[in-house]
């Protein structure tokens, strides 16, 4: 594969179609400036400032668009909140959606054929297999991403948080709590 | 289409596999391949829904052999022959046609950032009216187009209710023919779990669609 695409890349570049100094800024970007701490940052934020939290929940798109955050794969934004009474899954059945300016790339799990295909059958198996048990009177909400909406959940601030500012709490929210697959661990005293 | 893409609900493909501390990329030809997919995709010559489309219809057992990555190479390549971008005769032999003139690349690396920052929001402007309110009974049509669609088989014929709308979206079956944006509403409509998947689902589950007007009957 990787001849393969080196030698597509150097007939694009000699035919003039792509710049390679244009990918080498592409990759970088996704390598490196745009992943899951920049969901971590709006969650740690709806976490600890009410008002910031109403606006994010009402228009998504815009509250994220505060940090930055906007554009490819992220164009229409719509965060689902769980609660003790419902938790909420992200899935694409149909190709890979997935919100990249807030989470990067999604990893490849995300993208396979299991998880496509079960996510909306069996989303409690497939929350099992990832070490979550949702009780049976827990509403489980599945968002299957067939449009141009793409959707973060906003975990549940976990307890014994009440003393970390945002920064502190945005380093204990990982990408999968924002997929719905985890939760967002307590602190162990 | 009703091709092996549209997964949702299917069993066989056994258990989700995630990987301890996954890389953005797992080699550098992945990097690539997104890269000058989007690069070559600043021509404008296609739009995301025909790119979707030229993904689903690889061959069946190659689309579930393939990568992610894989299949981004693929459909990369058969987009830019369709829109005549590079010529089968310059992909077996790796060099320019002399006939053609070398040509400016869209995507220069200034660019790049105010790209991906833009992004390509689908919302259109409409002055129609909605066709569904919140809280609506709808059925999902019962339609098995041949083209691309974004409405799963899952949840074809099967009841739901809106929850609300988005405005109007391009519609992806008309723009991946190159047919236009035709933009129409575009809903969030919840199935109940056991509307999908019968008794066995917990009943306090549910699934939930965007789903675009024409996707829809009243219940």
């Amino acid at each position: 594969m990787a001849l393969r695409v080196k030698a597509l890349e150097s007939l694009l570049v000699e035919k003039g179609l792509v710049d390679p100094a244009a990918l080498d800024v592409m990759i970088d970007a996704y390598e490196n400036r745009i992943g899951p701490r920049n969901g971590a940052r709006v969650v740690a934020r709806a976490w600890t400032d009410p008002d910031y939290k109403a606006r994010l929940m009402k228009d998504a798109t815009s509250a994220i668009a505060e940090f930055g955050y906007s554009g490819a794969q992220g164009e229409h934004m719509v965060v689902v909140e769980n609660t003790p009474a419902v938790h909420n899954l992200v899935v694409c059945t149909l190709c890979s959606c997935y919100p990249w300016p807030v989470l990067g790339l999604p990893p490849v799990w995300y993208k396979s054929s299991a998880y496509r295909s079960r996510a909306v059958i069996d989303p409690r198996g497939v929350l099992a297999e990832f070490g979550l048990a949702v009780p049976d009177e827990v509403a489980v909400r599945v968002w299957d991403s067939t449009a141009e909406i793409r959707y973060l959940v906003l975990p549940e601030r976990p307890a014994g948080t009440d003393g970390l500012d945002a920064e502190a709490l945005a380093a204990l929210v990982s990408r999968d709590a924002m997929v719905g697959v985890a939760k967002v661990p307590g602190l162990t005293p | 289409m009703n091709g092996v893409h549209d997964m949702g609900g299917m069993h066989g493909f056994g258990p989700v596999e995630p990987e301890a501390d996954e890389p953005v990329f797992h080699a550098p030809w992945e990097a690539r391949v997104l890269a000058l997919r989007r690069a070559v995709g600043a021509w404008r010559r296609w739009n995301i829904d025909a790119g979707r489309y030229s993904i689903e219809t690889l061959p069946p057992a190659d689309y579930l052999r393939m990568s992610y990555y894989e299949k981004w190479l693929a459909s990369c390549i058969k987009l830019m022959l369709g829109a005549g971008l590079v010529t089968p005769q310059e992909l077996a032999s790796g060099r320019r046609d002399p006939a053609v003139p070398v040509a400016t690349p869209p995507l220069t690396p200034e660019k790049v950032l105010p790209a991906i920052a833009a992004g390509g929001p689908t919302l259109r402007v409409t002055s129609a009216a909605p066709r569904f309110e919140a809280g609506a009974a709808v059925r999902a049509r019962d339609i098995n187009p041949t083209g691309h669609t974004r409405l799963p088989r899952y949840v074809r014929g099967r009841r739901g209710t809106i929850e609300c709308h988005h405005g109007a979206h391009v519609f992806p079956d008309s723009n991946a023919r190159f047919e236009g944006e035709s933009p129409q509403y575009l809903y969030t409509v919840r199935f109940a779990a056991r509307e999908l998947w019968g008794e066995a689902a917990n009943p306090a589950d549910a699934v939930y669609l965007d789903l675009w007007e024409d996707y829809l009957e009243p219940a």
